[in-house]
């Protein structure tokens, strides 16, 4: 016998190593709407094959536990059974000697305090809470409730323009979104669970790309009712072409001189392109909506005053979006050189380039905007870009996508670094920012982990641009003067998008959620206008009649996701046109037939895989 | 058409049908346990797999089509293992203490088990129990659900009600009463459709026999008179399980069957339903002389399962229904009054059974403001022809040997235009029948109406008499009546009198029917009951001397002072669990 020898993984942990991978993606795959209490009680069993076995809270506790939830679940339980719960898994959290105890019996504390309805549901009723509701996980996902293996089929199909047809049923937008969408769709397809998920954005975008102009429904007669949208972003757009084409006048209401909000004058040409964006709202307003540019509500001179718009129309959706930035609140922000990332895209969505030649940047923040104006600025020729984050790279909130792409493209992120004071020469011109190094921390509640104090001096960063993207309000002042309820910056409304204590006032988009994603935008416009549609003493459906190839019997083998790719950095840079390149027919074929088709397999032949109308 | 093999053998069959077609076609058929044709085929169980060469996975051959050059196995060790297996497993969460089921010898289950040869359960046993009330209709098991989900089918896609559904999540996934109601806060109609096309004994209806054979109970009881009268859509199944064939098990040799049984009276439901012509086809007429003050047709209220639904559904139409008792309950009540009289009997001593092919007929005699006779309930007990048969069983009736006997008088005799109220459309046509000849003195060909019958969900007709033209319409299944009442109430439809009935095809495809695996013979019952009508002496209400005379010597004439005490009800006296808020206007 060697005194030390090679450790080599043995076949079967080689096996379990696997299967650990499988479980991983197969939790991310979980469907939405699952009993947490069998959940969990489902998790305690594997935490309990995870322990050592010395000590007796976690070798005992834990299964003691695992039968008290057993018990709720299967109505053995009394509401005694509560407490003690409680006590037993305190017990375990305070006195296990390491995490494989304390972390499994947190669990439990935490979703007693998460859903215990559904413990007392459980225990007094024998019933559950839960139940799955759309039994298509992307489906579910998607905000707008787009059809999504419906298009995906029809893709496979090569059915473009049905499957363009498809989505306008839910998401006037498809061309947009083919481009920018956040597909939240993507996070729990079921695929995860063979190997990866579908890449849904992309057949989308071959889709579009292949499907020329597809006309839009024709609007149901005129009904007479006039509504007003304040905002022609993405959310007040969708209502307005559902409004339209439910066969109201609707009149869209934009300050700027272009349509299409934060999509038109966030989001840089070289991800979504111009052209495009305005193929989206070309058919929008195909449908007849009227549009007055240049014009805003207000109550100053120039402005057209809510309270004319109140009288003039039977019903309002307010979607103004959030286009003013927040303020870093350090001294030197005065300085020239400092700028916001807002009004920064916007001029650039205006056609006004500013020329960076030989400038260095500091773009303050971590999320898309910050990303949006890191690239851009790359673009208008700056000698360097850095981003500033005072937490990790991995702590971003931009798309992970987007940080790669701007770090192929030149950027450095330097992570950990909080602005503390901007330099100024004599002139006012920004010289450096002082950034104070930060130590990443302890957990939030958001679960996110808190920079704290180093205690070192502060870098000094020489630069001459300042590029400040750490969030977004919106402009509420004239409305809140109208008396329309405003809480945390934000309009304070119901479920059904009307503003709270307001008759036939709607607001949806960012101006209600706070900065949030195109998709989201739609999806409050959707709602929206199915609720002022109802205010209005109507009930329109809006329904497609394409047909929906059904589903193929296949094995599905595991085979890797078809991912997008881009034009190389160093070329792109030179310009704003369009980094990403759309799949082949070859890729657009084999990700389309990847799919499992819920809609079909599983609970959606039960429950019917789809929303027909809404 | 497309070529494929079955076993090595090669045919062809049309494009777009199922594997399980298919297979059928050619003689080679799959077993099956969930799927319900165009109802669900969700390939649930697993056990109708088949191999599809060149596939790894076993396919569900219910729900997949064929395509061109497909090879199926439908038998091959793999397949047959399976399809054992998922047997197996599923017979580990079903209590299979079989012969004291009430679907003993006629579960799908039971068959499908057998016919695969499991013989020794392989697996520990797991079963559930969760409680249900004993006191209403419908009774459910939860021991033996096999989570099938027809029931949640039947009842979201042809009954529209939504009393099913799924619950819970993972491996306690189960169906049980939607949106976590209890049974008792749900609007059921008690149409029984679940219990028909469950294939196990996990649905049934209230067995209600003990309370009349026990030993101590009315049938042994010397101070009691027991009667019985047996519906129209009774004669056309009552005997399907003993082998006699349907027109030769007559309604006569029921006679003599009930009479074994110990009934001292047997009665025939037809003369009620006769008497219901009279009142609701005079107070249709009645109504129709000034149609303008109403803005919805008359309903008929004979089933049940309408009422209820009807009542829960569309509370505010509730006043649209006709006021006239289901023959049940004019039955019940004329047999404790009028007939109570004739015969010489105290009311009190007559313990009247009604039999019916209907579950909701339960419900409707337990209703507390039904009661009109002044002796108890005017109908003691419902029993249903599934009742009625394991009665049968039980006390050994020799079917082939029974000898015709006659009803008894007075309430024993019915008219053709009685027997077919069976059926879906019958109700009207024997209106129509009647409401001719009140209109106009003399009587219509008795087939002239004939275009009100079929089997489809909602069928139209006008017809005119007397230059009066009355639109009817006449629909079966309660999502059709729902399609038909959203249509009425959007103003798209309009029509002065409508027949519903909840079963599809009317009573002869009532929950209280007997139960064939697989087997559809709601349209043989229907046949037989117009062939009953075409064949009989007597094919209007109006002439039924037995209705004749009671008006004469009690009733004096239709919506009497009398005929609305005893034969008319309030249907707004009383509540159906879940009934919807009346929107304001």
């Amino acid at each position: 016998m060697s005194r030390l020898s090679i450790i080599t993984k043995s076949k079967s942990q080689s096996i379990v190593e696997e299967l650990y991978k499988d479980l991983e993606r197969r939790i991310i795959a979980s469907p939405p709407g699952l009993c947490p209490i069998d959940v969990s009680s489902s998790f305690l069993k594997l935490c309990h094959a995870q322990t050592c076995g010395k000590c007796v809270p976690c070798r005992i506790g834990l299964s003691q536990l695992e039968h008290l939830l057993e018990d709720v679940l299967n109505g053995d339980a009394t509401l005694d059974t509560i407490p003690l719960i409680e006590k037993t898994a305190r017990v375990i959290a305070e006195t296990a000697d390491c995490a494989i105890g304390f972390e499994a019996a947190r669990m439990v504390l935490k979703g007693l305090e998460g859903f215990r309805d559904d413990y007392i549901e459980h225990i007094t009723t024998g019933k559950c809470l839960c139940h799955l509701e759309q039994p298509v996980p992307c489906v579910a996902l998607c905000p707008a409730g787009v059809d999504i293996p419906g298009y995906v089929a029809l893709v496979s199909k090569e059915r473009y323009q049905d499957a363009v047809s498809l989505i306008r049923k839910d998401n006037p937008f498809p061309v947009a979104c083919a481009y920018v969408c956040e597909h939240p769709c993507e996070a729990r397809c079921r695929r995860n669970m063979v190997d990866a998920p579908i890449n849904i954005r992309g057949l989308k975008r071959f889709a579009v790309d292949h499907a020329g102009n597809v006309p839009v429904p024709k609007c149901s007669s005129p009904t007479g009712k006039k509504v007003a949208v304040i905002g022609g972003g993405p959310s007040g757009l969708s209502a307005a072409y559902y409004l339209q084409l439910m066969g109201h006048s609707v009149t869209v209401y934009e300050q700027r001189q272009k349509l299409g909000g934060m999509l038109y004058y966030g989001i840089p040409n070289y991800r979504l392109p111009k052209d495009l964006l305005d193929q989206d709202i070309n058919a929008i307003l195909s449908t007849g909506i009227q549009v007055r540019l240049n014009t805003s509500v207000g109550d100053e001179e120039n402005q057209v005053s809510f309270d004319e718009l109140r009288k003039e129309y039977d019903a309002i959706y307010l979607s103004i979006g959030a286009h003013t930035d927040k303020k870093l609140g350090i001294p030197g922000e005065e300085a020239k050189g400092v700028i916001s990332a807002v009004s920064f895209l916007r001029d650039i969505g205006d056609g006004k380039l500013p020329d960076f030649t030989g400038k260095r940047v500091i773009v303050v923040g971590g999320g898309n905007v910050a990303m949006d104006a890191t690239r851009s600025a790359i673009r208008l020729g700056a000698e360097n870009v850095s981003v500033l984050y005072r937490r990790r790279k991995k702590d971003m909130t931009a798309l992970p996508d987007e940080i790669e792409a701007a770090i192929a493209e030149g950027t450095e992120i330097l992570e950990l670094h909080a602005p503390k004071e901007i330099e100024q020469n004599a002139d006012g011109q920004v010289t450096a920012m002082y950034a104070d190094p930060k130590i990443i921390g302890l957990m939030d509640s958001a679960g996110r982990p808190r920079p704290g104090d180093l205690n070192c001096p502060p870098s000094r960063i020489p630069c001459d641009i300042v590029i400040v993207a750490i969030g977004q309000d919106i402009v509420y002042g004239p409305f809140e003067h109208a008396g329309l309820p405003i809480k945390r910056n934000t309009f304070q409304v119901k479920e059904s998008s009307a503003v709270i204590g307001t008759d036939g006032i709607f607001a949806g988009g960012d101006c209600v959620t706070g900065p949030s994603t195109v998709i989201r935008a739609i999806a409050t416009g959707k709602t929206a206008a199915a609720n002022i549609d109802t205010y209005l003493g109507y009930h329109h459906i809006i329904s497609s009649d394409i047909e929906i190839p059904p589903a193929r019997l296949g094995d599905h083998p595991a085979c890797g996701r078809v991912n997008m790719t881009e034009r190389a950095s160093q070329d792109r840079i030179k310009d704003f046109n369009l980094c990403e390149y759309g799949m082949s027919s070859e890729e657009a074929a084999q990700e389309s037939r990847r799919c499992l088709r819920c809609d079909h397999f599983g609970y959606g032949v039960l429950k019917g895989g789809r929303v027909h109308e809404w | 058409m497309v070529k494929l093999t079955i076993n090595h053998k090669s045919f062809e069959v049309e494009d777009g049908i199922t594997i399980m077609e298919a297979c059928e076609q050619a003689n080679m058929p799959v077993p099956s346990l969930c799927y319900l044709k165009d109802l669900n085929e969700i390939g649930a169980c697993r056990v109708c797999v088949v191999e599809v060469i060149g596939m790894e996975r076993l396919v569900t051959a219910c729900n997949n089509p064929v395509w061109n050059g497909m090879e199926i196995l439908t038998n091959s060790p793999k397949v047959r293992e399976a399809r054992k297996t998922n047997v197996d497993l599923i017979l580990s969460q079903h209590d299979c203490f079989c012969p004291t089921c009430i679907r003993n010898g006629n579960c799908k289950l039971q068959k499908i088990a057998f016919s695969l040869g499991i013989h020794q359960a392989g697996y520990q046993r797991d079963i559930t129990t969760t409680p249900w009330p004993k006191d209403i209709p419908l009774i459910r098991d939860s021991g033996k659900c096999i989570k099938c989900m027809r029931c949640i089918q039947i009842c979201d896609k042809v009954q529209s009600l939504h009393i099913w559904d799924v619950a819970k999540t993972g491996s306690r996934t189960t169906v049980s009463v939607s949106e976590n109601r209890n049974i008792l806060e749900a609007p059921c109609s008690f149409c029984g459709q679940c219990v028909t096309h469950c294939p196990t004994g996990a649905l049934s209806a209230r067995d209600d026999k003990e309370q009349l054979f026990a030993y101590d109970a009315p049938i042994a009881d010397p101070d009691k008179v027991v009667v019985v009268s047996i519906a129209p859509a009774v004669r056309t199944a009552w005997a399907e399980e003993s082998g006699l064939p349907r027109e030769a098990a007559t309604p006569g040799k029921l006679v003599a069957a009930l009479r074994q049984m110990g009934f001292q009276y047997v009665f025939d439901t037809n003369y009620a339903a006769d008497l219901t012509i009279m009142e609701e086809g005079s107070e249709f007429l009645e109504r129709l002389s000034h149609k303008e003050d109403f803005d919805y047709p008359l309903f008929t209220s004979c089933c049940p399962g309408w009422v209820r639904f009807l009542k829960s559904q569309y509370p505010e139409l509730t006043t649209c229904l006709s006021t006239a008792k289901s023959p049940q309950q004019m039955q019940g009540t004329i047999i404790k009054t009028y007939f109570a009289k004739v015969a010489g009997i105290q009311p009190e001593n007559i313990y009247h059974v009604s039999i019916m092919p209907c579950m909701a007929k339960k419900a409707e005699a337990d209703i507390p403001t039904i009661n009109d006779s002044g002796a108890g309930k005017d109908v003691d007990l419902v029993l249903t022809t599934r009742e009625l048969i394991r009665q049968c069983r039980s006390m050994n009736i020799d079917f082939s040997s029974l000898e015709e006997e006659e009803f008894d008088s007075p309430l024993g005799t019915g008219t053709g235009a009685g027997v077919i109220f069976g059926a879906t459309g019958g109700v009207m046509e024997a209106a129509l029948r009647s409401c001719y000849y009140l209109v106009t003195g003399k009587n219509a060909d008795a087939d002239a109406f004939k275009e009100i019958r079929g089997m489809d969900g909602w069928r139209e007709s006008s017809i005119d008499i007397n230059n009066t033209t009355i639109k009817t319409a006449v629909v079966n299944g309660l999502g059709n009546a729902r399609k038909l009442i959203e249509a009425l109430l959007k103003g798209e439809v309009q029509y002065d009198f409508v027949e519903v009935m909840a079963c599809p095809g009317g009573c002869v495809g009532g929950g209280g029917q007997p139960i064939h695996l697989d087997e559809e013979e709601t349209e043989d019952r229907r046949e037989y009951l117009y062939s009953l009508d075409q064949n009989a002496p007597l094919r209007f209400s109006h002439e039924n001397p037995e209705i004749q005379k009671t008006y004469e010597d009690f009733l004096e004439k239709p919506l009497s002072h009398l005929a609305h005490e005893l034969l008319h009800t309030d249907h707004t006296a009383w509540t159906v669990p879940g009934t919807k808020k009346i929107k304001p206007e």
